[in-house]
């Protein structure tokens, strides 16, 4: 059997209920009205989302922030002049509210200051960055990018690339968009085409300038200014495309249905192994045959949709 | 992707009359207002997640939509048919006699698709409503009927591993209540329906096979029942006028409720267009016709402008209410003893703790109550024990005295035999000295002697 074809996605219909009779409609009714009523109903309440953005600071992370909602979230800091590194990793949050047309979108960035080493250059991912990536890939859907692309050339952008794609496979380290949730063959092919060119190499600039006569986003140096938005001279649009364009409500419900489900059953089956925080209470003993690691779960939970459809 | 972008430019002139009064988005100058703990920033350039709305009605296509009609009317007021014609289509279904004993809920499933959306939906029928001699009982069915939807949804909103976008939705959206043309007032039986299902289920009320009423009788009948719906408390659902696109028309819909509908997928020629009535000697009733009745009206509403909205007044209004009470009957509070608020967590394991003591307790009851059946056959046990040792007492000592009686007589008959050998013995000295004198015959003696012998 398709192994793609196995796993139901969390945004399709299954076919959980008997099978009711298709009915041909004579006529127009206006059903497809309630389109309509749903895009008002989003309009009016507005959206939603959360992003945090890791890796050591210098990288460009504030810059690539700003550069991806074209505005001042974050103070970008100058290299060298920040303070030095903190010992413990600190979680650093700011919310805004952008708009855009009508739509409302309630912005939250989480920054991580102080996260150990960095993807460098010339190295592939090393052992840290790979348990790290691991653990994140089980709760949370994982972009990774390769920052301050503006270093390498081509091929060696092109060969860094490959690398690290090496050793995500190698190490079972399943990225955003995760194969396991392409519904058909359309999002296959196109997932596809994302998941060839991950992790993009991105350049954030949030200064303008004149390049033939265009006003552009772009790092000014000695040799030449590096636009952003050019494909030809880094893949940042690729990355705003996929966060912001077209995969963004995605992204919320793989959150919502997968790692939050996830979470949710293991913090209700074993919240005694879980470490206790304020309020915390601890919940009737998991029974034995329970799986024990949250990676598993996550694999088996469709196993388990599955099995739970047969029956 | 033509549709996609017809549905994108109507959208458009919806947002149009939203966003007239808006700042444009493209500005040079940061504007920051606090709002709390966000701030509003406006951007230097095109993001584009003006594509957010899209991406999300991508989503509900591709998932699909679920919608739940009840309809409660006795038989053969024109439920059914009404049905066929707001969706038009011939949903199978057979003339219900009408001598069920009990009301009966039917509920059929069909799958609808118009251009790219795909809708389940579910028509629940109240079979025999309003037939019975005794009409006391005629609403509690279908009471039990939308509690049970509720309570389905609830049970699997609190499993562990639960399949929540997966779970196909029986919940009720919107039960069309069918009035009676009697054109006087409301029936008893009506009232307390509606007033039983008013807080756990949308109502509209319908007013049905309305081409049996005058239009002058028609206004009087739907003032008067409104009223009566108002005095008696009844809440009947509301179009929504919140939002500008709509609020108009809503409200305007909102006073000529409730709709008086006729039903029919009859096609009668009218003019040179076939169209969907019922034919009279007298004239025609054109189904779709907005002068001869509401019918166009209540397929707005019901479906191109509220359904959405029908579907989360159901899921946030009268399926929370359901389910807060549900939760404190099993126990459940958000603030504990001294007004404290409480986790959902900190219940369970206070009920937990008072389960294992329960628990606990019956145990020792169990074991208490095994000590005692133990104590009581050791001691009927010993009872038996003892009196089969005194039998064998008893016994032991009759076997010994008749023994020793025995032993008593086998001595005597022993002295009996030895005094009778003493006897013979001297018998024969005294038989034998009579012939001691000379000559004597000692043959003849011995002679006797030996046949003494003989």
């Amino acid at each position: 059997m398709d192994p793609l074809r196995r796993s139901p996605s969390p945004c399709s219909p299954q076919a959980s209920s008997p099978e009711s009779p298709p009915c041909e409609m004579l006529g127009y009714v206006g059903i497809e009205a309630v389109l309509d009523q749903l895009k008002i109903k989003a309009m009016k309440m507005g959206f939603e989302f959360n992003i945090m953005v890791v890796g050591q600071s210098g990288l460009g992370k504030s810059t690539m922030v700003n550069t991806l909602f074209k505005s001042k979230m974050w103070k970008s800091t100058p290299p060298g002049l920040g303070g030095p590194t903190p010992q413990t990793l600190q979680l650093h949050s700011v919310t805004h509210v952008i708009e855009e047309n009508g739509v409302k979108l309630k912005l939250t960035v989480t920054d991580t200051p102080g996260f150990g080493d960095q993807i460098n250059n010339d190295k592939c991912l090393r052992p840290l960055d790979i348990e790290f990536l691991q653990r994140l890939c089980r709760t949370v859907n994982v972009v990774p990018v390769i920052a301050r692309a503006d270093s390498l050339t081509i091929e060696e952008r092109e060969a860094f690339r490959r690398r690290i794609q090496h050793n995500l496979k190698t190490h079972s380290i399943e990225v955003y968009p995760q194969k396991c949730f392409d519904e058909d063959v359309n999002d296959r092919i196109l997932n596809s085409r994302i998941r060839d060119r991950i992790p993009f190499a991105v350049v954030g600039a949030d200064r303008e300038h004149m390049v033939n006569g265009r006003c552009v986003l772009g790092r000014k140096t000695k040799w030449g200014i590096i636009e952003v938005e050019n494909m030809a001279h880094c893949e940042f649009p690729l990355l705003r495309d996929l966060l912001i364009r077209s995969h963004l409500q995605d992204l919320k419900d793989i959150t919502h249905n997968v790692h939050y489900e996830n979470y949710r059953v293991i913090r209700l089956n074993q919240s005694h192994v879980l470490p206790r925080g304020p309020g915390w209470v601890n919940l009737a003993p998991a029974p034995p045959c329970q799986p024990s690691s949250p990676g598993l779960t996550k694999v088996c939970r469709w196993a388990q949709d599955n099995s739970d459809e047969d029956s | 992707m033509a549709s996609e972008v017809a549905r994108h430019l109507l959208c458009q002139s919806h947002l149009a009359t939203n966003t007239a009064y808006m700042s444009s988005p493209v500005s040079d100058n940061e504007q920051k207002q606090k709002k709390g703990n966000t701030r509003s920033l406006t951007m230097s350039g095109h993001v584009g997640f003006e594509s957010l709305p899209d991406q999300l009605v991508n989503r509900s296509i591709q998932q699909g939509f679920c919608f739940n009609i009840l309809c409660v009317g006795e038989s053969g007021i024109g439920k059914s048919t009404l049905i066929d014609t707001l969706f038009n289509t011939n949903f199978e279904d057979h003339e219900s006699s009408h001598f069920y004993p009990h009301v009966r809920l039917k509920a059929q499933t069909y799958d609808l698709q118009e251009s790219d959306v795909r809708l389940k939906l579910t028509i629940v029928n109240t079979v025999g409503f309003g037939d019975q001699i005794n009409k006391e009982e005629s609403y509690q069915p279908i009471v039990d009927y939308i509690d049970a939807q509720f309570e389905a949804y609830l049970q699997e909103e609190l499993k562990i591993q639960r399949s929540l976008f997966n779970y196909h939705d029986s919940r009720i959206h919107v039960c069309l209540y069918f009035i009676s043309p009697t054109g006087h007032s409301l029936k008893t039986l009506d009232l307390l329906t509606m007033k039983s299902l008013d807080s756990k289920v949308n109502i509209i009320p319908v007013i049905a096979k309305a081409d049996a009423i005058s239009k002058t009788e028609l206004q009087k009948f739907k003032i008067k029942l409104m009223s009566e719906l108002v005095s008696n408390g009844v809440q009947i659902y509301q179009f929504p006028t919140d939002d500008e696109t709509i609020a108009k028309i809503n409200a305007s819909m909102n006073g000529q409720l409730p709709f008086a509908v006729v039903g029919s997928m009859d096609e009668v020629k009218v003019g040179n267009k076939m169209v969907k009535a019922r034919q009279y000697p007298w004239g025609v009733v054109q189904v779709e016709n907005e002068n001869h009745c509401d019918f166009v009206k209540l397929r707005e509403m019901l479906i191109c402008t509220n359904m959405e909205d029908l579907r989360d007044q159901t899921h946030t209004r009268h399926y929370e209410l359901y389910r807060r009470c549900r939760l404190e009957e099993m126990g459940f509070a958000d603030t504990g003893p001294e007004s404290k608020p409480r986790s959902l967590q900190e219940t369970y394991e206070a009920k937990r703790h008072e389960f294992y003591g329960e628990r606990q307790r019956k145990e020792e009851e169990m074991k208490q109550v095994f000590v005692q059946r133990v104590k009581e056959k050791e001691a009927v046990l010993k009872e038996a024990e003892r009196e089969l040792q005194a039998k064998f007492e008893h016994l032991k000592r009759v076997h010994q005295e008749e023994k020793m009686k025995l032993e008593e007589k086998r001595r005597l008959l022993e002295e009996e035999i030895i005094a009778f050998s003493k006897k013979k013995a001297t018998s024969e000295i005294y038989q034998n000295q009579p012939y001691a004198a000379p000559g004597g015959n000692p043959r003849r003696d011995k002679d006797r002697k030996n046949s003494n012998f003989m």
